[in-house]
Parts: C-alpha cells; structure tokens; sequence
C-alpha cells in the first residue's frame, strides 16, 4: 500500500528485512549504535515486559544501559535486552482478517455455558 | 484506498480514543508535528540538565547534593523515553542530535536563563518543573502511544522533582533574612519566565487547532497557564514569599486568578536565540557531542572486536 510507513523502529520492525538497516535520510547515522528492546521483570513470578528502547554497542551495554534508565527506584529485578532489528510484527493493516476468526467463536469462553444454580464455582 | 478515507478512518480512531501505533497509517502532518513536539521536548531534558548540573558541586549539603544528582540523571532519562518515541516515527537519533546542534531544533526556551543562586535550585524544581509537570500530565493522554506512554514513565519520576524544589525554597523561607532574601529574589526572577513555558497565547498559537483535533495536546496553552497560576499563587502563601504580579488577584467570578501581561517581546527574542544563555546552552551540548565522539567510536569498534574473536574462536 502507498502510504505504508517505510521505517520504523520499537519493536514494530517489518518482516522485510529493512527496519534498523534501512537507509537513513541523514547521510551521518552510519556510525549511531543499534537500538534494542528492553523486556523489564519488575518481581519474580511476573513476565517480562516491554517497557522502551535505547541505543547501545552492544548486549551488556544495552543491560547495562537499561539497569541505569529503567530500574533507578527498584522498578526491576531482571533485564531482557533484544536487538530491534530481530523483531518481527504483525501487520496493523491485516489486523482484520489477522483477529476477525476468534470473534464469532463465544463458545470458547466459558459464559456461553448455561448451568443449573447448583453447580457453582465451576 | 484514497487518501480521503485514510484520513477518515484515522480521525474516527481520534475520535474514539483509540491509540496510533508506529506501524498505523497516519496522515504525513500528524507525523511531523509528532516528531518535531516529541523531539523538542527531548531537547529541552537534555538542555535542561546544563542549569542544575551546574550546582551539583556547589549544593548547600550531601543530601542537597544526591538528590540534585538524582533529579538531573532523572532529566536524561527523560529525553531517553523521548528520543525513542521520536524514533518510531522513523527519524533517527543522529538526525534529531544534528537539529539540535545546528540550531534547526528548538527546546524550551526556559533553559536559556541562568540559574544564579542555589535558590534557583528550588524555583526551578517548584515552577519549573512545575509548568512542566502539568503539561506533561495532559500529555500522558496523548493520541500517539509512544508519547503516551513515554509521559506516563516520566510523570511517574516528575512528583518529586517539583517537591524537592519547593521543599529547599522552604527550607530557604524559613532561615535568615539573607536566605529568604535569596529565595524571593528567585522566585522573582523565574516567576515569568516559568509562565512562559505555556508558550504564546490561545489567539496566537498557530499549531493548537489541529494539534487538539488530533489529540496531540488536549488543552491549550491559555487553560494550561490558569491552571499553573492558580496552583501556584495558593502554594506560594505556605512559603510567606510572594508573585513578582501586581495585578495577581483571585477573580470570585472565574473562579481563578487574574495575572499581567507576560512581557512577549522577550519571549520571542528568547525563542529567536537572543536569551542569556542560548549560545552557552548550544556550546556546552556541542563540546559534551564532540569531546564524546571517541567514546562511541571506540564503543563500537570494540564490540565488532567481540564478535570477531567469537567469531574466530568458532571456525
Ligand atoms: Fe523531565
Ligand atoms: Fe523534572
């Protein structure tokens, strides 16, 4: 489609191999770092979360990197750091027919099902 | 699909609360408008640690010391958040750090006054952030997610820069009479710049209408800059200091404050370059960029040197 936006970064890399090596407009990014995700654990028992991105040379600096920006007041206990470029997304304009086939399916959630009152906590 | 239902779709999304996301079609305006707001505002973090990290080795104490060091490191992480949601919309860090070195970018132009006396620590903190604060609350609101959700984190990090401010003007308030001396001379000086912060007037804005069609600002800069005098005018009484505003007046009928007329021909002198320290702020940035350069080129080399000894050691 025409205006599909043809570079973009934070974990909305396109499939198709562009992304963070895309050419840049600026003739001076050669030299910028690659960026990375940062998945955050905030306790233990909890997933890892998306919480930003940032620049840095490479997997221990970008830990390191996020350890200083995103758990300064105890917000973490542990660090995922995952290059951008090796994200890959779904595409917002097949959203549609992506999600369309759960939506017709209410019998796979449980309040389709009708039971006696004696039944509970099922 | 034509441009027109594009348009449409995208405004009905607006419309409904619905957030942009990176990859969603955006009409091409929405897009720079986001990227010039959302780069600024990185700028003016960045800036803005210069006026503070110039008093970290003169703080009063250690605790005035550690937690001035924690407020400015805070400030750049704030322009880390931002720079990032800048990037999504796909222009890259070195571009936005050149526009800003070249003077093409512009931040606050609050950064380019100086901060004379330690009480200006605590004007700054107090109005400064302050002003900030309550832009930035509208802002966690915004129709972009990144944004979003980048002024979320920050305003989570932002209640207590503006209490510690005010807590060490208070402290001021309370001391000698050169202490209270300093600090009203403070808040002397910061007090209209701070309402500058609002930008120009409602009648004058010329980004505001589109900016709050596509609920990029959700209020404009008149409601934003009330909404600080009223805060402001009631939490200077707990200091016993007063507004530099002979026409401050509480106004029974609006239910708000009557403040002067900002002095305008200052704020575009100070936007067009001519503030105290616009040439001193852009220099210092400069010299921090230049004197760098080695350390993200030897960063780099080094860890192409890592890959290759992997590399090696593999075959
Ligand atoms: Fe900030
Ligand atoms: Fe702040």
């Amino acid at each position: 489609m025409a205006f599909q936006i043809n570079k973009n970064f934070y974990g909305d890399i396109p499939d198709d191999g562009s992304g963070a090596t895309l050419p840049q407009t600026a003739t001076e990014t050669k030299n910028e770092w690659p960026l990375w995700e940062i998945f955050i654990r905030s306790k233990q028992g909890l997933d890892h979360k998306h919480v930003g991105s940032l620049h840095a040379a490479d997997a221990a600096m970008a830990i390191e990197n996020a350890r200083d920006v995103y758990t300064r007041r105890m917000e973490g206990v542990s660090i995922w750091a995952v290059e951008s470029k090796y994200v890959h997304a779904s595409n917002p304009d097949d959203a549609e027919s992506f999600y369309e086939p759960s939506e017709d399916k209410i019998y796979r959630h449980p309040t389709f099902y009708q039971l006696p009152d004696e039944v509970n906590h099922m | 699909m034509p441009v027109q239902d594009l348009e449409k779709i995208f405004q009905e999304k607006i419309d409904q609360e619905i957030k942009i996301e990176p990859r969603d079609w955006m009409p091409e305006a929405y897009r720079k408008t986001n990227i010039r707001q959302i780069s600024q505002h990185a700028h003016s973090e960045v800036v803005g640690m210069l006026p503070e990290g110039n008093w970290i080795s003169r703080a009063p104490s250690l605790k005035r010391k550690a937690i001035l060091l924690a407020k400015v490191q805070d400030e750049g992480g704030h322009g880390l958040y931002l720079y990032s949601a800048a990037e999504t919309l796909g222009m890259s860090r070195d571009e936005m750090i050149s526009d800003l070195l070249s003077g093409k970018a512009k931040y606050s132009s609050i950064f380019n006054y100086p901060a004379l006396t330690w009480a200006d620590m605590g004007a700054v903190g107090w109005l400064v952030d302050g002003a900030a604060i309550l832009n930035q609350v509208m802002l966690c609101r915004t129709s972009y997610g990144p944004y979003a959700r980048a002024m979320v984190r920050i305003c989570k990090e932002e209640s207590f820069h503006q209490r510690q401010g005010f807590e060490a003007l208070l402290v001021l308030s309370r001391g000698t009479d050169a202490q209270k001396a300093m600090c009203q001379e403070s808040i002397n000086r910061w007090w209209w710049p701070s309402l500058m912060m609002f930008g120009p007037k409602d009648s004058e804005s010329t980004n505001s209408d589109q900016s709050m069609k596509w609920k990029i600002k959700r209020k404009t800069n008149d409601e934003l800059r009330q909404q600080f005098v009223d805060m402001i005018a009631e939490q200077i009484k707990v200091l016993g200091m007063r507004l530099p505003d002979d026409q401050l007046k509480w106004n029974e009928e609006r239910k708000h404050y009557d403040f002067g007329e900002i002095n305008w021909d200052e704020f575009w002198n100070v936007v067009k370059g001519n503030g105290p320290c616009n040439k001193q702020r852009l220099d210092a940035r400069k010299k921090a960029h230049d004197d760098g350069a080695w350390v993200r080129a030897a960063a780099l080399a080094y860890a192409a040197k890592k890959i290759n000894t992997k590399n090696e050691k593999a075959a």
